[in-house]
């Protein structure tokens, strides 16, 4: 254990191991591999939102540089089985999905034709060549009607678009609503986000046609999840297919799916003999990977005049686009799961309606239905102020779970296992001056300018399992720790960080633990051929649970080392060791009493090989693996404060100042746990005032490209203030939350409730996100800059 | 029909034929197997794949390789002296101005040159300096700090 332990390198700014070779060039992404004889594929992809393909003619690709053709009749017909779902939810009805389409196209983008040739111009060329007859179809595009009996039935075996409908209760919400002295309501919008890691996702393959035996390089969060459902697709053992993930360069969820691209790229290897790669081109990552968000969501809130939430009434809308994957589609459920957040509210009702439409499918980006929760029950807390006339602060001290409450569950069924919220919005309000920013505030209005607060104070679950939490793909993490001849230890971990930097930090665990120089440890990831099964980098699990399975097999390795340091110790005095005299200290292993008496781990590596001291009982080798699958999950938590400005003429919003108060557990590395931080701010900020995925009612992407779609740059942000304070979980050793996805959940609804707060004393109480110019300005015409009540 | 091109990247002359349409960047890394300068959009936004050419930063994804016959590129792979980190390489290992790295090399390229022309610019003039660069993990952050390490530790 951990706890306890005098720390060198846990809780220390260690800087990265990974760094080096990213910083030179010398990266290994997907799209960086180069294989002898390599041909490239395309893919082509419906216009589309829905149509019937009548035919495909190919004839005209029959070109000198083509390679190989591939139809959705011919790659359909080499799969096995069509993708897999996990967590398949009670009652849901979902259709059948292929990697490509070969009688009707869904959504636009959906896969119809790939082509390999010699060259990547070329078999974008290629594309070209292909004719196809299509007869477009009745399109359905908005999520909230999608279900009505006279809207067209996209699957018409499934005789609606309703994936699942979920009507659930805690408490009694009616008794809350009937003791309530008021009601609050709002219909609040999610809009799809486009995740947009700044690697585009890419695939590499290689067919062994002698053996059966293929590698594939892909930009996955997830090898082993990757490798499982290629597999079953293609009907291969598991063991005969290799999958490499080194570099990745981002996910935030949209690279946990295995997608067409995979199974296409390693039926295509197979069909041409030639290894084959595919590269994502950016504007065909908007329709080719999944988006995230996209919910709408209507809320009535009761509450006592106190400022006291009483109870909630939930209807939320899922968009999942034209299919489900993987468990995209209970990622909605977790909305109304988390929408308590950090308050002790009882009475809660919910029903979540997940439909499918002609978009791209759904999935998660980071935070995947928390960030929804958190929105909702924020945007609340505020509304609950306005009615009140209370201090957004004041309201949500009102309503906190108490500090002495943990583990808590709430009446959603979830167990909070730790947390102070008192304690971090202290810290942030310190941090902010509150007050003072108060007082600005009121002297601005006098001047006419539009100055916003925002405050929020919201949690979220991670640390994914246990398996009762991950629908089929396995609770757990796996480590192999080795340590070699020279003494210097080797980790191959199941989790695949891909920017994270847990090549570090688990090497900072690693170094602590056993005693052995940072520098002696190197951290594997990201080959299922190499490392035992994982699950893979996602919902903020990896150093949580991935760290702990590492915790796990070096008490193994410490156990069997000291077995051989007695013997060792034995032989250099020259007399028989209680092991139980034996200890590791600092690296050493040394005899109680005796501390001129010791063994290195260069000593004992070399021992464990070579072997012939070894005691008559114990087998050469020191290595252990370890599968870890935690007791329950984690909730970090976090109080956040947001400044904004608006510009009265134009409506646009600049972000003056950020605070961003975090608890996360135990600390490995401050660096690392602020980057987080900062670049979860910078997707949750760029939620709530730029992104927007926009569709027309034909079902086209009309903000399809990075032209049309609002990344935030570097002159959006202000520097961050951050600080923290650290409440260890009590569900893994040690006493980590996590932190991937917090400040994203955060940072939306702070963000959204500071621009709100800035046109609150003009009757304002709800604008939609994303809260761009355009949309503030028109706020503006229609409230003029007429005091209406609000809060002051 | 192919041209001939002759081009000297990090210090070593190549020519080769390379068809007209061939972007820069695909050159780089197809033909060269120089890797590091990636492509991250098709629309000349995110600056994944800047490289300097005859002094100036450039998207190499927005020029032909035949356009830099006769030039001098230099890579992220032809940054680092004799094992020297470049300041603004050693910045952002120093100050974590990346997390997955993708987008690292062409900012890297980007505010070498920036450093170049304006030694000691503001954090605003830093932010400014990045409007063609996109980073989707690090909230810019850790970036500006990377440059500002980089901008201290070239006075010195
Ligand atoms: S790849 Fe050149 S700007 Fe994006
Ligand atoms: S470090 Fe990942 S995009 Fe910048």
């Amino acid at each position: 254990m951990i706890a306890g332990q005098v720390s060198k390198l846990i809780g220390s700014r260690v800087k990265r191991k990974e760094d080096p070779r990213l910083i030179t060039g010398e990266g290994k992404y997907t799209d960086d591999v180069i294989l002898p004889g390599m041909a490239f594929f395309a893919v082509l992809r419906s216009p589309y939102a829905h149509a019937r393909i009548n035919s495909i003619d190919t004839a005209a690709a029959a070109h000198p540089d083509v390679l190989g053709v591939m139809t959705g009749a011919e790659i359909n017909d080499r799969c096995a089985e069509p993708f897999p779902l996990f967590a398949i939810l009670e009652g849901m009805q979902y259709p059948e999905r292929w990697p490509m389409a070969a009688t009707k196209a869904n959504y636009v983008g959906e896969p119809i034709a790939a082509v390999a040739a010699s060259s990547r111009a070329a078999a974008r060329d290629a594309l070209d060549l292909i004719e196809v007859d299509y007869d477009p179809l009745p399109v359905v595009t908005d999520m909230e009607t999608a279900a009505d009996a006279d809207t067209p039935v996209i699957f018409e075996e499934m005789g609606s678009n309703l994936c699942y409908e979920a009507t659930d209760q805690a408490g009694d919400p009616d008794r809350a609503f009937a003791e309530a002295d008021g009601v609050v309501s709002a219909r609040l919008e999610q809009p799809r986000l486009i995740p947009n890691p700044m690697e585009p996702r890419a695939a590499v393959a290689e067919y062994e046609r002698s053996t059966g035996n293929a590698t594939l390089w892909v930009t996955t969060q997830n090898p082993h999840i990757e490798r499982m459902v290629a597999a079953k697709m293609l009907g291969m053992p598991e063991n005969k297919l290799r999958v490499i993930a080194i570099d990745v360069g981002g996910g935030f969820g949209c690279k946990i799916n295995t997608y067409s691209e995979s199974i296409i790229a390693i039926a295509l290897a197979e069909h041409i003999g030639r290894p084959v790669k595919w590269a994502e081109d950016r504007t065909e990552h908007f329709v080719a990977t999944s988006h995230g968000r996209g919910q709408a969501q209507y809320v009535e809130a009761a509450y006592k005049k106190d400022g006291t939430l009483l109870g909630m009434k939930l209807k939320i809308y899922a968009d999942l686009g034209a299919y489900a994957q993987v468990i995209s589609h209970v990622i909605p459920t977790l909305t109304p799961s988390l929408s308590p957040g950090v308050y002790g509210i009882r009475d809660i009702g919910w029903t979540t309606i997940g439909v499918f439409t002609n978009k791209i499918p759904y999935d998660a980006y980071r935070g995947a239905g928390r960030p929804e929760a958190a929105y909702i029950i924020e945007r609340v807390m505020d509304l609950i102020a306005d009615a009140t006339g209370k201090d957004p602060v004041a309201v949500r001290r009102k309503n906190f779970i108490p500090d002495d409450a943990f583990p808590y569950e709430t009446p959603t069924g979830m167990i909070y296992d730790s947390a102070d919220y008192n304690a971090a919005l202290d810290k942030a309000l310190d941090i902010a001056g509150y007050d003072d920013l108060r007082a600005e505030q009121k002297a601005a209005r006098k001047d006419g300018k539009l100055m916003g607060i925002g405050v929020t104070v919201t949690t979220e679950v991670c640390g994914f399992g246990p398996a009762a939490a991950m629908g089929g793909l396995g609770g757990f993490e796996s480590a192999t720790v080795r340590v070699d001849p020279m003494g210097k230890v080797t980790v191959l971990t199941g989790a695949s960080p891909h920017g994270q930097g847990e090549e570090t930090s688990f090497a900072q665990i690693v170094a602590d633990d056993l005693g052995v120089p940072f520098e002696d440890v190197e951290i594997i990831h990201g080959d299922t051929s190499i490392v035992a099964r994982g699950v893979g980098t996602f919902g903020s699990r990896t150093l949580v649970v991935g760290g702990t399975a590492i915790l796990k097999a070096n008490e193994q390795i410490k156990d069997k080392a000291t077995r051989i340091a007695t013997a060792l110790l034995e032989n250099k005095i020259e007399d028989t060791l209680d092991p139980q005299l034996v200890t590791l200290e600092d690296g050493l292993f040394s005899i109680q009493d005796m501390p001129d008496q010791y063994v290195t781990w260069a000593e004992v590596g070399s021992e464990a090989y070579d072997g012939q001291l070894l005691p008559e009982d114990e087998q050469p080798g020191l290595e252990a693996v370890s599968f870890w699958e935690p007791p329950g999950l984690t909730f970090p938590f976090s109080a956040h404060i947001a400044v904004i400005e608006i510009d009265q003429d134009t409506g646009e919003v600049s972000l003056k100042r950020y605070v961003s108060v975090d608890d996360c557990g135990t600390v490995i590395n401050p660096t690392l746990v602020e980057g987080q931080i900062h670049g979860g701010l910078a997707q949750g900020i760029g939620q709530a005032l730029l992104e927007q995925a926009v569709w027309d009612d034909e079902g086209q992407l009309v903000s399809g490209s990075l032209m049309d779609y609002a990344m935030p740059f570097a002159q959006e942000f202000p520097m961050f203030e951050l600080d923290r304070t650290v409440t260890p979980s009590p569900v893994n050793p040690l006493g980590a939350k996590g932190i991937g996805e917090m400040a994203t959940i955060s940072a939306t609804p702070t963000v959204a409730n500071a621009v709100i707060d800035a046109l609150s004393h003009l009757g304002v109480t709800h604008v939609d996100i994303p809260m761009t110019a355009e949309r503030i300005w028109r706020v503006l015409q229609n409230h003029g800059s007429r005091r209406r009540g609000g809060r002051s | 029909m192919p041209n001939e091109i002759s081009v000297t990247v990090n210090g070593t002359r190549h020519t080769s034929s390379v068809e007209p349409r061939t972007l820069l960047v695909h050159y780089l890394r197809d033909e060269l197997g120089l890797t590091g300068t990636h492509v991250g959009c098709d629309t000349s936004q995110c600056g994944a794949c800047t490289v300097v050419v005859d002094g100036s930063a450039v998207k190499s994804c927005t020029v032909l390789a035949v356009q830099a016959d006769g030039s001098e590129v230099t890579t992220i792979e032809g940054l680092a002296q004799d094992g020297e980190l470049h300041p603004v390489q050693e910045g952002f290992w120093e100050e974590h101005g990346l997390q997955c790295g993708f987008c690292t090399p062409g900012i890297i390229m980007t505010l070498h040159q920036v450093l170049d022309e304006q030694p000691d610019p503001s954090e605003e003039e830093i932010r400014h300096s990045l409007a063609g660069n996109i980073c989707r993990c690090t909230g810019y952050q850790n970036i500006v700090k990377a440059a500002q390490f980089a901008a201290q530790r070239m006075q010195e």
